[in-house]
């Protein structure tokens, strides 16, 4: 009798285009490219050409057999976006949520500014 | 400044510190769901994973009626706990199809004789591009699609047995 493994990983080998490169360089490194801004989603810290995880082989088969297709990496990029939404890309599109992450570091060296203007004033006067 | 302002960045620091405690006791969500919700199954058509079982294709899940759609792997341990859950669901008169993601015939026919079946068919995703299609990240999850093809739910994990109801519900929701 056949024990259960511990991992949960089939048995089948990799997908083809898991773990070899495409044969023509520019689509490859368009892939390649592609493949390390989207994110695993098993290993959700790493990006599918970092991951082991045999989803994200499946995600580099993906990828690679869509762009030796002809198909443009923004539109593989849209299309895994479209059913995971904008985590899945490490290059999230600007959304308005995001304004005070960038707006921050200013408004904070205005403040910042507006603590020491005072001290300025005083040291110019002397 | 007024003295109650020197204490404004100590009290900035410890708004800081109690939102990092909170966020430890309150993990964020790292349960993947797919956006599909609320929109067509993707079109997509699969060999057959075993022999005398019918094969699955997108068409054949828009019949008019709710269905089940259950992904699953032999390899998968947690589809073992579900399968006698699935099992009930059947006799309860769910129509369930099933997804075996990165299987071989051999294996997925062993799975089945061992633990039931309760598929009417069985596709077979072996580089999990249909798995991916659907927004579904991982062994065993279930969707609830309605007599048009439309996604109406997703269960992420195995059905377990006090969550039968909830199915149910679904299932009666997408009517």
């Amino acid at each position: 009798m056949l024990s259960v493994p511990a991992i949960a990983d089939s048995n089948m080998p990799p997908a083809y285009w898991a773990n070899r490169q495409l044969p023509d360089p520019r689509q490859e490194s368009a892939a390649t490219k592609l493949m390390f801004e989207i994110r695993c989603l098993v290993c959700q810290g790493q990006s599918v050409a970092d991951s082991d995880a045999e989803l994200a082989g499946d995600m580099r088969h993906l990828i690679r057999s869509r762009i030796a297709a002809g198909e443009k990496p923004n539109a593989i990029r849209a299309w895994l976006v479209e059913r995971y939404g904008n985590w899945i890309s490490y290059k999230p599109p600007a959304a308005p949520i995001g304004w005070p992450l960038w707006a921050a570091p200013l408004l904070l060296l205005g403040a910042g500014l507006l603590l020491v203007r005072k001290r300025i004033s005083r040291r110019r006067a002397s | 400044m007024s003295r109650a302002l020197r204490f404004l960045p100590l009290a900035l620091l410890g708004i800081i510190l109690a939102a990092m405690v909170w966020r430890l006791a309150n993990p964020g969500d790292s349960v993947v769901r797919s956006k599909l919700a609320g929109k067509a199954v993707p079109a997509f058509s699969l060999p057959a994973a075993i022999a005398g079982k019918p094969a699955l294709g997108s068409a054949l899940l828009a019949t008019g009626q709710p269905r089940l759609l259950n992904f699953f792997a032999s390899w998968c341990v947690p589809c073992i706990g579900e399968a006698p859950v699935l099992d009930q669901l059947k006799r309860r008169g769910v129509a369930i199809d099933g997804i075996a993601i990165r299987d071989r015939p051999e294996d997925v026919a062993d799975f089945l004789a061992r633990n039931g079946d309760p598929y009417q068919r069985v596709g077979s995703d072996t580089d999990s591009r249909v798995q991916l299609a659907l927004g579904s990240s991982g062994v065993p999850e279930s969707f609830v699609i309605d007599g048009r093809g439309i996604i109406r739910y997703q269960h992420v994990g195995p059905i377990e047995h006090d969550q039968i109801p909830l199915i149910l519900a679904e299932l009666d929701k997408a009517k």
